[in-house]
Order: C-alpha cells, then structure tokens, then sequence
C-alpha cells in the first residue's frame, strides 16, 4: 500500500501507483461495504465534511463512507453556518479544527480553496470539489469503474461531453485517465471547450458523431441550465440536439461500450431516458463504487498504517 | 562659511538623463535647491554643512510614480498618506501621483484639495492628486476635471474601473484638453474581462481558475488609441501587459500620436507561472502574463516605447487577501521593491542604465508635468541616491506601508536605495 499522504487536493498529485493502491483498497472494501459490515479504520476519529456549495451526492457518499469505517461525523454547510454572517473561510476552517476533528472534506466554489486551507490548518484534507479546478475523487471513481466493467484503462477511448471548460469533474478525470494510459478525447460546444484542449493533453472535436464509433467509455457532463449561460449555449434544445446522447447517437457506439454520468443527469438533455437507463449506462455503478473511493481515500489519509495492515489481513 | 543646511555629494556616478549626464560629478544642495553639478573635487566641502562620500552608488533625481494607491480618504486601514509616502522615499521616490478610487472619490475639487492639505501635513515626499475621469467611478457622467485641475490634480484617471463607454471617454479626452491633463486608462474590456480573475491560457484552465483574456486589454489599448487619433488628446496607458498592446502602442507612436505607456514592476518581473499555488499576492489586474509578453515588455521598457515604469502600489489588508482566490483584491504594494527589482533588468544588461533612470524619472514628469525628475541646476533639489552593489533580502519587517500584500518577501534583491532627500530635505537613508 503506498500512501497518497496528508491531503487529496488534485487527481494530479497522485502516481499511478498511489491511484493502483487506492482502487486495491476499494476493491477490497466492496465485500464488506456490499453487506453492509464495518470496517473500523476510522474509528474514533472525526471527519468534518466543510461545504460551502450545495452538494447531495458527494456529501452523502462521504458520510456513507466515513460511517462504514466506523468514524464519526460533522456536517457544516453554509446555510447553517456563519459564513453567511461573514466569517472568513480562515476563521470558520480554524474554529472547526479546534474542535478536533481529524479529517477536513471541502467543497467550495472557489478553485484554490483546499490547497489554500491546506496552509492554514494542520490537519488532513480531501478535496470534494473547488470551482472549475477538480473533483479528485469524481475522477478516481470513474476510473476505477471503467476498469471494473471494461477490465482496464490503458488504451481504452474515453470520450467526455459536455461543459468541459467549466467543469472539474472532466479536469480530474483527464489526470487520472490519462495516467492510466487512456485515449482522452473531450467533445463540446466550442463555448464550452478549454481555451487550449490540446495543452490537456486529450484530443477534441466538435461533433459528437465523429468520436463515438471508436469510443470504449462516453461521459456525458451536466449542463448547467442557469440563464447566465445562455451566451455560451443558446438553449438547452439545441445542446441537446448536438451534443446530447440519444437513441440513435447510442447506436453508433461500439457493443460493449459504457456510458457514465457523474451526476445529476437532466434527462432528455445530456442523455436520454431510455440511454441513462440502458444496458450500457453504468450510472448507479459509479455510486457505489465513490463509497468504496472514498473509504479508500479516508482510510489512506486518516490511518494509512491501520490501511495497510487491514489489507494484509483482508487478503490472507 | 558654510551654508545653513547644504548637503555636498561627491564621488558619486551621476546618471541625469534630463541633461544627458552620466559621470562622475559632485552635486551641491543649498537652501532646497541644486545649486551646483560640478566635476569631482570642483566643489569646496566648505561650502556644505554635510559631505556625502558617494563613491560607488549613483546620484540620480528624486524618482517619480506616476501610479500608486494612498487610500487616503477613507480606507485608511490599508494605508494613509503618511505610511504610504514613507514607503515611497525608503524606495527612492521624492514624488508619487495617487490614484483616485478613495472614499469618497476624488471626482471633486474638494476630495482633490483634502489630498494635497493632507499631504502638506502628513506626507514624506511630494504628492500629487490624479482627480477622476467620471463621477463616483461609474463611468455615466463626467467629473468635475476643471475644478480638480485648478486644486492640484496633474491627471485624469478611472484606475481600477475601465471606462466602458466609448462616447463617455471621448468626450472626456476633449474635455481635458482645455485644462492640458493627460487620461489614464486602466485598458480592460470589463465584459471580456468577465469574471476572469488570471491570464487566460492553458494554465488558468489547469488551475480551474476563470481566464482574463489578453484580448480585454489589447481591445481597449486599441480603442484608447483610436479616441487619440480622434481627440488628439493626451492618452496614457496604465501597465500596458501584453506584447499585442505594445504593437498597438508603437503603431500609435509612429503615426505621432500623443500616446504614452507604462508598465509596472511585477508585469516585467513576474509571469503567469506565479499563480500556481493560489497565492493571491500574485492576482492583479491586469494579470501576470505569459513570458513571452514579459519579454516583449523589457523589450518596450528599453528601446523607450514604454515611457515608464510605475508601481501600482496597491496596498490591500488581510481581509481583502488572506481569502479564496476568486474573491480577493487586486494588486500588491510596491514602493519599496520597485527599484531594486527593476534595477535587475540593467544589472543583466536588458536595459541600460540611462534609459532606467529616465523611465522612473524624466519619464514621469513629462507624462504629469512637474520640474522634478532632474538635476539641473535651480531646480528643487529632489535626489535619490542608489547603491547597485548592495544585496539585501527584502522582509516583513521592512515594509513602511500599512499593508504586508507583497508577493517579494523573502525575495533576495539586488541594489539599494540608500538616501532620499528631497526638496532639500533628509527623507529617508542613514543620517
């Protein structure tokens, strides 16, 4: 087991093999979280998860995943806290870390927030998303389903649609995927592509038709449907009428091949309901596995020995 | 008998590009003027109450700044006129023009005449009021440019808030006409501008944050070029950035346009590159660029299309810094590092000597209009006397100004000022 250290702040920090020793440990959580037993690596410990931009899915995997390591929980949102009343992000991060928690989980609007805690306080953090920067691990889930459903990563066609320019969850998953040795190739209206594609390293092309006959994996992003936007994107009809996965874009792809969400799915828009819910959607898959992510992640920043020595017992 | 007061230089390399001099000369000073530039030893000791063994360092005019932020009135926790000029003459400033985004704005005679009393009681060198271009900074009407004129403003400046509409800064260019004040423009399309908050490039998109593209300040450069052509009125450009602007500047100067630029310190020192790490001593507007623009402006710096360098000394407080990135304030102080950063660049052989000098003094007297930033003989005696074999590292503990939002501490610096005198008199330097 090699050890990611104090923070997850981007997927980047990682090494392949730091990623190979996370999705061992989920791997092997998948028993006991699938039955629903504890595995007591946190146990006595506290994690906050600290969020100050709405969030159901991350938090609640977060919290799935603290409780089936036995660790305890601290919920801070910004509607019931005194970030409202303007408390600095300083202030607020210290007064909850004088509380003794052990474990910091922020998502923040605001990309930068997590590394800039991480020089303010002295215990670990996990980032669950900062603005446009990274969703470390979105990206480490996803990943680690295509290669629970297609056998490996290297080498497979990873086709990302959506916002990509403003999205972390596709900034994360480029780092990962292509540390794994994936074909990256990001699809979009060009208002919502990166300004420069190519420095990510992936390929990209405007139309959805070229890409998916050779695509393993297509990830379709949420759209956000603010009226803000509506000088990127003219209307959701139309986005959809281009870069949405329907019946008959589905078909072009190849047999086997998967559809991921990170979620919400606005259906009708970025997929189709009878595609979100079809025999290649992987969907709920993805959720599942970002508990075992993130015990995994929880259990190698909290208690990395007690991880290692888990395994070792686990495997014998 | 000597002189009540009058301080003698000599042995020093005097570099004055006003008058094209750079030798070794001594200097007299006597009753608040320079009375006498003279080869070495032609000047008596006698006739000075103080002799200054120069030898080594260089004896050059009182530095100007065109371009610094006092915050007097109204946000004196981030600086006042005192602290912030006692930062400019530990610089080597002996004169500073100060923006006028204040509370209230300086965008009336009486705001512009509180500036320059307070100055007369507080400040450690000159200070002179630059009045705004519209009222309150909102861009919608014109301020009140005669009366500010006629209490001491020597230019004209929405700093920080770009003036969007185009028919507004026009008829502010034919406005200051009447009262021979030069505009300056804070060059940035605001709707371009957007939310950005670093240089758009592939970093900004590695770094998740939003990009300020270089286009939102060449549009603007370009547009304030073509209201010059238009008014023929005096058109100055605030740390021009990018080496797309710098085209569009040179194009305007060899049509004779009466177009100036200036660039700052961080933008000639620092690129993009900085950001990494979310530090928010390193956001500014406009950005840090890429490297290549830094280099097109060194370029500019030392063939003399930029006319000068000037800090944007921006003091901010923790609470406007110590927060998330995307919220914080724009800008760092820089009074008190711009010489010795910039001095850098001739001490590499990027510009010469003389050209540096006169970007930080002729340069800015030209631009405001004041007999300062020479040492002709008669003048007000402003000096600024400069060791460039001094290596220091600039600290916490150094910094005068109110405010500690530089990204330099810690930063090992070549070259310092060791005297300030103005207008005579000893402001800064060992006594």
């Amino acid at each position: 087991m090699s050890s990611i250290g104090n923070h997850l702040i981007s997927a980047g920090q990682l090494s392949e093999k730091e990623i190979r020793s996370l999705f061992a440990a989920a791997k092997a959580f998948s028993g006991p979280a699938s039955r629903g037993e504890t595995v007591p690596l946190l146990q006595g410990k506290t994690v906050v998860n600290l969020f100050f931009e709405a969030s159901t899915r991350t938090r609640s995997s977060f919290e799935v995943a603290t409780r089936k390591l036995g660790g305890g929980l601290m919920a801070f949102a910004t509607s019931s806290s005194s970030v409202a009343k303007g408390e600095t992000l300083i202030d607020t991060a210290k007064n909850i870390v004088a509380m003794g928690p052990h474990c910091l989980v922020v998502r923040h609007s605001s990309a930068g927030s997590p590394e800039f805690l991480t020089r303010n306080v002295s215990i670990p953090v996990i980032n669950a998303g900062d603005g446009f920067h990274e969703h470390p691990t979105q990206g480490l889930l996803d990943a680690y389903t295509i290669e629970e459903k297609l056998g490996s990563v290297s080498g497979k066609r990873v086709v990302i649609v959506g916002d990509i320019a403003h999205s972390r969850v596709a900034r994360s998953n480029i780092l990962v995927l292509r540390k794994l040795g994936a074909r990256v190739a990001v699809c979009g209206p060009p208002t919502l592509l990166p300004p420069h594609p190519q420095a990510l390293g992936v390929d990209f092309s405007y139309r959805l038709e070229t890409l998916l006959p050779d695509a393993d994996v297509v990830m379709a992003l949420r759209i956000q449907l603010e009226r803000q936007n509506r000088m990127q994107v003219p209307s959701v009809a139309e986005y959809s009428q281009y870069w949405g996965i329907n019946r008959e874009r589905a078909q072009l792809l190849k047999k086997g091949a998967i559809i991921l969400h990170p979620g919400p799915v606005n259906r009708g828009v970025e997929l189709d309901p009878e595609v979100a819910d079809g025999p290649n959607s992987v969907i709920l898959d993805q959720v599942f596995n970002g508990v075992l992510i993130r015990m995994a992640v929880l259990a190698s920043v909290c208690n990395p020995e007690g991880l290692k020595a888990w395994l070792q017992t686990a495997r014998s | 008998m000597a002189a009540n007061g009058a301080i003698l230089i000599i042995g020093g390399r005097v570099i004055d590009p006003s008058q094209k001099i750079d030798r070794e000369m001594d200097v007299l000073l006597d009753g608040g003027k320079i009375v006498a530039l003279d080869k070495p030893g032609a000047i008596p000791t006698s006739k000075a109450e103080r002799t200054i063994d120069a030898k080594g360092q260089w004896v050059l005019p009182g530095l100007i700044d065109v371009h610094v932020h006092l915050r007097e009135p109204g946000l004196e926790y981030k600086e006042t006129i005192e602290s912030g000029t006692k930062a400019a003459v530990a610089g080597g400033f002996t004169s500073v023009a100060c923006m006028a985004n204040t509370q209230p704005v300086n965008d009336n005679p009486y705001v512009t005449a509180y500036i320059r009393e307070k100055a007369r009681s507080s400040a450690a060198c000159r200070v002179f009021p630059i009045g705004a271009v519209s009222k309150g900074l909102k861009g919608e009407e014109l301020a009140e440019i005669g009366g500010m004129v006629r209490e001491g403003a020597v230019a004209i400046s929405d700093d920080g808030m770009p003036v969007m509409n185009s028919y507004l800064m026009r008829k502010a260019m034919d406005y200051a006409k009447a009262f021979n004040v030069p505009i300056i423009s804070h060059a940035e399309d605001w709707n371009l501008v957007g939310q950005g908050v670093v240089n758009e490039s592939a970093l900004s998109n590695e770094l998740g944050l939003r990009g300020n593209p270089a286009a939102a300040e060449e549009i603007m450069v370009a547009r304030e070029i073509a209201l010059c052509r238009l008014t023929r009125s005096r058109v100055h450009i605030a740390h021009i950035s990018t080496a797309v602007a710098l085209e569009h500047l040179r194009r305007a100067k060899h049509d004779g346009l009466p177009v100036t630029a200036e660039a700052s310190p961080h933008h000639l020192m620092l690129n993009e590159e900085s950001v990494r790490g979310y530090d928010t001593n390193f956001k500014m507007a406009p950005p840090l660029r890429s490297q290549e623009d830094v280099e097109a402006l060194r370029k500019a710096v030392a063939e003399g299309l930029v006319d000068l360098i000037a800090t944007d000394h921006a003091p901010h407080g923790t609470v406007d810094k110590a927060v998330e990135f995307d919220q914080a304030a724009n800008g760092i102080i820089g009074l008190q590092t711009a010489v010795p950063l910039t001095y850098e660049l001739v001490a590499s052989g990027a510009i010469s000597p003389a050209r540096w000098v006169e970007a930080l003094t002729a340069g800015p007297a030209r631009l405001i209009g004041v007999p300062y930033g020479t040492l002709l003989v008669g003048r007000d005696a402003d000096v600024t006397v400069f060791d460039p074999r001094a290596k220091w590292t600039f600290m916490g503990s150094d910094i005068l100004s109110k405010s500690q939002n530089s990204p330099f501490i810690g930063h090992p610096l070549h070259g310092k000022v060791m005297a300030t005198i103005v207008g005579g008199r000893w402001a800064y330097g060992a006594s």
